[in-house]
């Protein structure tokens, strides 16, 4: 299988490999996908309060080099985003970007739903503060 | 020198060895006769080459040259040997034993079967891949006509215990067939001492080359016989029609001479140069699988499932060397190696898996160049990797709630 460059750059030099504080108020933790299924996406972004906007996002991922680099795409892509605007970002995007196969586009829809599960879970963090 | 990408799939294939190529070359060109050529000189030398080649190929197995049958490789040795006993000893009874962890061209020609009225038993394996003879022996009833077990697997190089399978089968008076075409050439294969009925064989898998492989079929105690599945001009004593791959065949039996004479000694290399590699990485790397027995094993083969690195994501970080993967991601389909999950090891090992198949033409250097190059990426894909976090922090991922998709 041919893999894209973008998708092979991403692989070699993954943007934002890490993790940021669990317990952060500010900061939103997405774990989606499953061992079994060959593929598990830990996303996270720390949000500023005041404005909405994204300042850090960070990821670790389990699988293919496909869902490495969605992942790692979409990191890049919440810096500096605010929320709304994250929650607009769709699997279309990251499949057009990377040039994805088709056998290869759950690993987008994976990325958006740890981008969508990361900002519930800020959202749900911020309504338990206040 | 390492010339790039390294070559550690000679489970896929095998580089055809230069002495057999030269063998080969002449029966292109000035020797291009058809081995049924019966009225001049062309043919004679045709059916002559074949004849050699025929005899150097049932001397590796131990068999008689009459029982070997040529066919264009394993897969329809499988179909030849499987359908034709099948339809053949159909009065007999309908029943086939075969296992869980055979190949595709075993698996898939037993369910074509089950369609066609048989019923066929799917043996389960245990953790370290063999069938258990007592459940083998429980599952044959009057009506069972054939076992078919394969020697070694194509995937964890398991080695079946044939022998055993075979006295089960002459007790019994059920015929064998084995897919031997992971082990011929490898590990020492006698049909006598197996009490083996048929065997699959074929060139690629020993360094002879693609399109030419061999079914033996035996001729006494008992004598086999086969309803064909190939018709025609009544060629390989009726078992097998159409022209005879003579390039080919001269191949495959200058391949198995090789294999005979060498065997003894490759094996020793193969061996040392597969246990150098499982050491080097367990030296440096925790959490490392092996998948199937170390014990019954094919000296070159080593299966390794990496915990908490995805298979498809390692192929690309070693993309200099040529291996194959039990994960998905890597074929077509969605679902990760069958014969890895009959382990029951759990998918995601299944998904971590590399298959790595040693051959003649490898060496110490490269094994070290591989070993080094896997510590490196296995430590990389792991510091990216959300299981290996979690489970450096006490979380047992058998507990989590997955979103499976």
């Amino acid at each position: 299988m041919a893999y894209s460059e973008k998708v092979v750059d991403h692989f070699n030099n993954p943007r934002n490999v890490g993790s940021l504080p669990k317990q952060d108020p500010t900061v939103g933790t997405g774990l989606v996908g499953a061992p079994e299924c060959g593929d598990v996406m830990k996303l996270q972004v720390k949000v500023n309060p005041e404005t909405g906007v994204i300042d850090e996002a960070k990821f670790k991922t389990f699988g293919c080099g496909s869902a490495i680099a969605s992942s790692s795409l979409a990191t890049e892509w919440l810096k500096g985003k605010t929320v709304d605007q994250a929650l607009a970002i769709k699997n279309t995007d990251i499949v057009a970007e990377l040039a994805l196969p088709p056998v290869k586009i759950h690993c987008s829809v994976l990325a958006e739903d740890a981008i969508k599960a990361a900002i519930a879970d800020y959202k749900k963090k911020q309504q338990a503060g206040q | 020198m390492l010339k790039f990408p390294i070559y550690f799939d000679n489970h896929a294939t095998s580089p055809v060895d230069p002495r057999v190529l030269e063998a080969m070359l002449p029966y292109f060109t000035e020797r291009f006769g058809n081995a049924a050529s019966r009225n001049h000189k062309y043919g004679w030398e045709a059916e002559e080459a074949v004849e050699q080649a025929r005899k150097q190929i049932a001397d590796l197995i131990g068999a008689s040259p009459k029982e070997i049958v040529f066919t264009s490789g394993a897969t329809e040795s499988d179909n030849l040997a499987i359908r034709g006993a099948a339809y053949m000893y159909r009065e007999k009874g309908d029943h086939i034993i075969t296992a869980v962890t055979e190949h595709k061209a075993v698996i898939d020609t037993c369910k074509r079967l089950e369609k066609e009225g048989f019923r066929v038993t799917y043996l389960p394996v245990k953790k370290d891949g063999l069938v258990d003879l007592g459940q083998l022996r429980a599952a044959i009833t009057e009506k069972t006509v054939l076992i078919t077990i394969m020697t070694a697997n194509n995937e964890i190089g398991v080695l079946q215990p044939i022998a055993e399978i075979g006295a089960i089968a002459k007790e019994k008076g059920v015929l064998f067939h084995t897919d031997a075409v992971q082990a011929v050439g490898k590990v020492p294969f006698d049909v006598n001492a197996l009490n083996v009925h048929m065997a699959s064989i074929t060139a690629h898998k020993m360094y002879g080359p693609k399109g030419i492989g061999a079914l033996y079929v035996r001729r006494r105690n008992p004598r086999v016989l086969l309803t064909p599945i190939i018709e025609g001009g009544g060629h390989e004593r009726g078992m097998r029609s159409g022209t005879l791959n003579v390039p080919g065949i001269v191949g495959f039996g200058k391949a198995a001479e090789i294999c005979r004479l060498e065997m003894a000694a490759e094996s020793v290399r193969m061996q040392a140069l597969r246990d150098r590699l499982n050491r080097k990485l367990h030296e440096r790397l925790d959490e490392l699988y092996i998948n199937g027995s170390m014990d019954h094993r094919l000296p070159g083969n080593l299966n390794i499932s990496f915990a908490y690195v995805e298979g498809e994501s390692l192929l690309m970080g070693i993309n200099d060397v040529a291996v194959s993967s039990g994960s998905a991601c890597t074929s077509a389909s969605l679902e990760p190696s069958y014969v890895l999950k009959a382990l029951g090891a759990g998918d995601e090992l299944a998904h971590s898996s590399i298959r790595f198949g040693l051959g003649r033409f490898n060496t110490e250097e490269e094994v070290d160049y591989v070993a080094d190059k896997l510590v490196s990426v296995v430590s990389k894909l792991r510091e990216m990797s959300p299981l290996y976090e979690m489970v450096k922090d006490g979380v047992d991922l058998s507990k989590m709630q997955w979103s499976a998709h």
